[in-house]
């Protein structure tokens, strides 16, 4: 009991803004508004809404290992691309009865963070850092993504499942949650919502958790100075590696959403654009708190909607322009700036401030 | 086939290889190795330069002259890109990361937008020329000839000019060149035109042999990116040998199993680059040096 209060007091701490009961009392408000949300809008509309949802997860990760960690990666499409040919592959093959998408999705994800592990091992454990980390993740990511565009012929299968180049691969089911008189299928609306809004606030609050912890106060510490953090003895190594893992599997956990929103993945997912993406919501929004990640990605994707069907050529354009200015301009993001001022306002500045 | 045109083939595949990873790298080189800034938007400097040079060639401009035009906008796009960004981030490596990318995408959509998806190219001058039973394109020769120039006026520049000795002071210690009265915010601004022109150069020399699209900056970017880690920081020590070694794997595994195997042993050869010698090549021969 006495562990379980210390984990749950990792939910406020240094390393996440906002703090005190002002804060969760408008954390409830935004659960208690995003839940009764499908009420008052329709299937269509939800089913859009879980498309940002399913977004949210990558740029979480992207917070964490660029933001947190400090190593800038352009890997995170990559991960995302593996788990979703991942989970349609699996599920093309052994189908979604007994509840298998649910194994499908793990395994996926699994994957992935396997992948990670992998690269990372190169990587951190090379010593590479900085401008050459960004680099050799986007060679990957581009590797994959040519890779995967050149499998349009029959030859490229796995099991049942083509891969089928370009066109991308489609016809995957949807996540399926086995229960007693019937499996609940969750197509992309009001089912599939409640499953990536638990599973979102799940994930937000345990990297918040995982971030005020001992573990989350190193990275922090190794992204402030690597130097130092290696003279008090941690294997600054070891944590990176860690990271980026765990960052690795929240990208996987939005490729298989995605997946399984869309029942289609495409190689261009992986692309330079789909790369960029998640980069702008991120920066845009503010990379070094989550709250601010996650509340700037959905901002920016609202805002890149709207763009794309008033003028759909120039959505790009602006975001490019978004990311050039916010970086010149505010570099520690809008929306972290904007919570940051809130803060001081707030009487909750004797505790502590941020 | 005997073993003089096995040999041919051999040697004219690695030239290929060795012009394209030279040339796509050295803009992107330069950049990095003198300021320590890595370009993102490196492949659409090689865009513009490519696209400039078939539209100057298409007014009437023989090729020559057309990729020098290309090579001169990429500089002034160069420094104008450097004046308005890139100046402000020196303190932040990881930003310029961020905004280049940012400037790639405009560039990129912003061609879509105003060109089109396509443009109409030019064709590969200097027809072919044949070797036991298989026929070459002179125009890569005169590619692989480039590269060595490219090469060879980039040490005559910085070994032999005073803008290259000044260069040079500004990037080992920048306080004291400017103590020394060296304007090194002009400098900066002229090494990032001379890598942008570079970048252009590369475009202009492929743009006879490749699709005009706005996209095009993508195919080089990834060879040149994987040149510049392996290389490291030096041009001469770095990026010319980690062309010479790569432009081997290249076109071993692309000769064993097609172009797609040729780009993943790229990326597998700098993988474990980056895990035996962090610091690339140059990094390791100066280490040797001294």
């Amino acid at each position: 009991m006495n562990s379980l209060l210390r984990i749950l007091g990792h939910l406020e701490g240094p390393q996440t803004v906002g703090r005190g009961p002002l804060f969760w009392a408008l954390f409830a408000v935004a659960l208690v508004a995003a839940c009764a949300y499908p009420a008052f809008s329709d299937g269509y509309t939800v089913g859009n809404t879980v498309y940002f949802f399913t977004w949210v997860f990558i740029a979480l990760s992207l917070c964490l290992i660029w933001g947190y960690g400090g190593s800038l990666s352009f890997g995170q499409t990559a991960f995302f691309g593996i788990a979703g040919y991942g989970y349609g592959i699996l599920t093309i093959n052994y189908g979604s009865a007994y509840g298998f998408t649910l194994v499908a999705m793990l395994l996926a994800i699994a994957v992935a963070a396997l992948f990670a592990l992998l690269l990372g091992y190169f990587m951190f454990f090379g010593r590479i850092s900085g401008v050459f980390l960004g680099i050799v993740t986007l060679a990957v990511t581009l590797m994959l993504e040519r890779f995967m565009a050149q499998t349009a012929g029959p030859e490229w299968h796995v099991g049942t499942a083509r891969l089928n180049g370009f066109n991308g691969m489609s016809g995957m089911p949807p996540i399926t949650i086995p229960w007693p008189g019937g499996s609940i299928v969750l197509f992309a609306d009001i089912g599939l919502y409640y499953f990536v809004l638990g599973l979102l606030v799940l994930v937000y609050l345990g990297l918040r958790i995982l971030m005020n912890s001992a573990f989350g106060n190193v990275v922090v510490a190794i992204r402030e100075n690597p130097e130092r953090a290696e003279m008090l003895g941690y294997d600054v190594r070891k944590y990176q590696l860690i990271t980026f893992v765990i960052g690795a599997a929240l990208a996987g956990t939005s490729g298989v959403l995605y997946t399984a929103w869309g029942q289609y993945i495409t190689p261009s997912s992986m692309g330079m654009t789909a790369a960029a993406l998640p980069l702008i919501w991120v920066a845009v929004g503010g990379r070094s708190d989550l709250t601010s990640t996650l509340v700037g990605t959905l901002t920016v994707l609202l805002v890149f909607q709207a763009l794309t069907i008033y003028g759909s050529q120039y959505a790009l354009v602006c975001m490019g322009l978004l990311l050039v200015l916010t970086v010149l301009l505010a570099p520690n993001g809008l929306v972290l700036g904007l919570m940051r001022l809130l803060a001081r306002l707030s009487p909750s500045r004797r505790t502590g401030g941020v | 086939m005997d073993i003089a045109s096995l040999v041919f083939s051999s040697l004219y595949q690695f030239g290929d290889a060795f012009a394209f990873l030279v040339l796509s790298a050295c803009g992107l080189a330069v950049i990095f190795g003198m300021m320590g800034v890595i370009n993102l938007a490196h492949g659409e400097f090689i865009m513009c330069g490519a696209y400039v040079t078939v539209a100057s060639a298409h007014a009437g401009l023989p090729l020559p002259l057309a990729i020098a035009a290309g090579t001169i906008v990429s500089a002034l796009v160069g420094v104008l890109v450097e004046l308005v960004v890139i100046r402000h981030l020196y303190e932040r490596p990881l930003d310029t990361i961020v905004a280049t990318w940012g400037l790639s995408l405009i560039a990129t959509q912003g061609t879509l937008i105003a060109l089109g998806s396509s443009m109409q190219g030019v064709g590969t001058p200097f027809g072919s020329f044949q070797v036991g039973n298989y026929s070459y394109s002179v125009y890569r020769l005169v590619l692989f000839a480039s590269a060595l120039a490219v090469l060879g006026g980039l040490y005559a520049l910085f070994n032999w000019t005073r803008f290259g000795v000044i260069a040079r002071a500004t990037i080992q210690v920048p306080q004291m060149a400017a103590a020394l009265g060296v304007d090194t915010r002009l400098i900066y601004s002229l090494t990032f035109a001379c890598g942008a022109g570079l970048a252009g150069l590369a475009g202009g020399l492929y743009a006879p042999t490749m699709t005009l699209v706005p996209t095009m900056g993508a195919t080089f970017i990834m060879e040149a990116f994987v040149t510049v880690v392996v290389g490291g920081a030096d041009v001469f020590l770095g990026t010319a040998p980690a062309g010479a070694v790569l432009a081997v794997v290249k076109s071993a595994m692309t000769s064993w199993q097609g172009q797609l195997f040729g780009q993943i042993g790229l990326l597998v050869a700098v993988i474990f680059v980056i895990r035996i010698l962090p610091k690339g090549l140059s990094g390791f021969l100066l280490r040797e040096r001294t």
